[in-house]
């Protein structure tokens, strides 16, 4: 057996274990800490598929951003999962009866008489030049304009996050440049009449 | 060498447990998005195998935007979970009855 089909089955079995882990774990933590894990098989497997730079930034942007931000929101917020947990024996005949439809349907099509290699020929096992290179070569040609408009959704997605957790703090004084620009004499100037002083000391 | 059919068939079984997830922690809204998290990598699991078995580069491309994309949700989504936190103490989805009739 070559090595790369070993590989594809060892991994394989790690992702299908650490996936079913992620939903049926009880602790969030943990359950976190299988997705990492199902996260970082895949790019593994990623690899195999020749898509470097994608299984790169698979790691990069879901185990190093996505998967710490969830990390943090789980020990941040204090969840009492007891309560979260009650149904869970009661649905889980219901969700397990449906997932094994719906894979028994999507194995009986995606067997190897429709996807195998008379069909599909094997592609080769060099690929020439650099994965990233070509990535890019389109990203910055043909799929510019949606390149841009994916940076415009990682942009307000920061304003969106921001906006919402953001608390306005009581008791802290800063500036209101609206309300300093709108100010009128009235408000700031008060003249008052003193009247003169004569030589001898005392008020008019 | 792997025919196409496994990596499917592959993409399907992490599908399958997701959906699955779904059912089983209808009250967990984290567990539900890390259940929608793993729907979206079982998709670009496919995506990457028929670009490499169609040599067309295209399908790794639009897993690039699917990766963007799912970042940007769930960056929004876990700072909606914080605000339901803080206003109604709980992420109970059976407690979040407010708009029904």
């Amino acid at each position: 057996m070559p090595i790369e089909t070993i590989l594809f089955f060892a991994l394989s079995t790690v992702l299908v274990i650490a996936a079913g882990a992620v939903v049926t774990l009880r602790n969030p933590v943990h359950a976190a800490m299988c997705l990492v894990l199902t996260f970082f098989t895949s790019s593994m497997l990623w690899v195999l598929l020749r898509a470097e730079f994608l299984a790169i930034a698979l790691v990069l942007v879901y185990v190093g951003a996505v998967m710490v931000l969830f990390l943090f929101v789980v020990m941040m917020l204090d969840i009492n999962t007891t309560p979260l947990r009650e149904g869970f024996a009661r649905y889980l005949p219901v969700g397990l009866l449906i997932a094994a439809i719906m894979a028994a349907q999507m194995i009986a099509v995606l067997g190897t008489q429709h996807f195998g290699f008379d069909r599909y020929a094997a592609p080769a096992a060099v690929v020439e030049g650099s994965n990233t290179e070509a990535l890019g070569r389109l990203l910055y040609t043909q799929y510019v304009y949606p390149f841009e408009i994916a940076a415009v959704i990682l942009l307000v997605a920061i304003v969106a996050a921001i906006a919402l957790t953001h608390r306005r703090r009581e008791g802290v004084k800063t500036q209101d440049p609206g309300k300093q620009t709108m100010v009128t004499k009235a408000e700031r100037l008060r003249v008052v009449k003193v009247g003169s002083e004569s030589k001898e000391g005392r008020g008019a | 060498m792997i025919p196409l059919s496994y990596w499917l068939v592959l993409g399907a079984l992490l599908f399958c447990i997701s959906v699955a997830g779904i059912f089983i922690n209808r009250k967990n809204v984290i567990v539900l998005l890390m259940a929608i998290e793993l729907m979206l990598l079982s998709v670009n699991m496919n995506f990457i195998a028929f670009s490499r078995y169609l040599d067309d580069m295209a399908g790794q491309v639009f897993v690039f935007f699917i990766l963007t994309v799912a970042a940007a949700e769930a960056a929004i989504g876990l700072a909606i979970l914080v605000v339901l936190f803080r206003a109604r103490s709980t992420i109970n989805v059976a407690e979040l009855d407010t708009l029904r009739g």
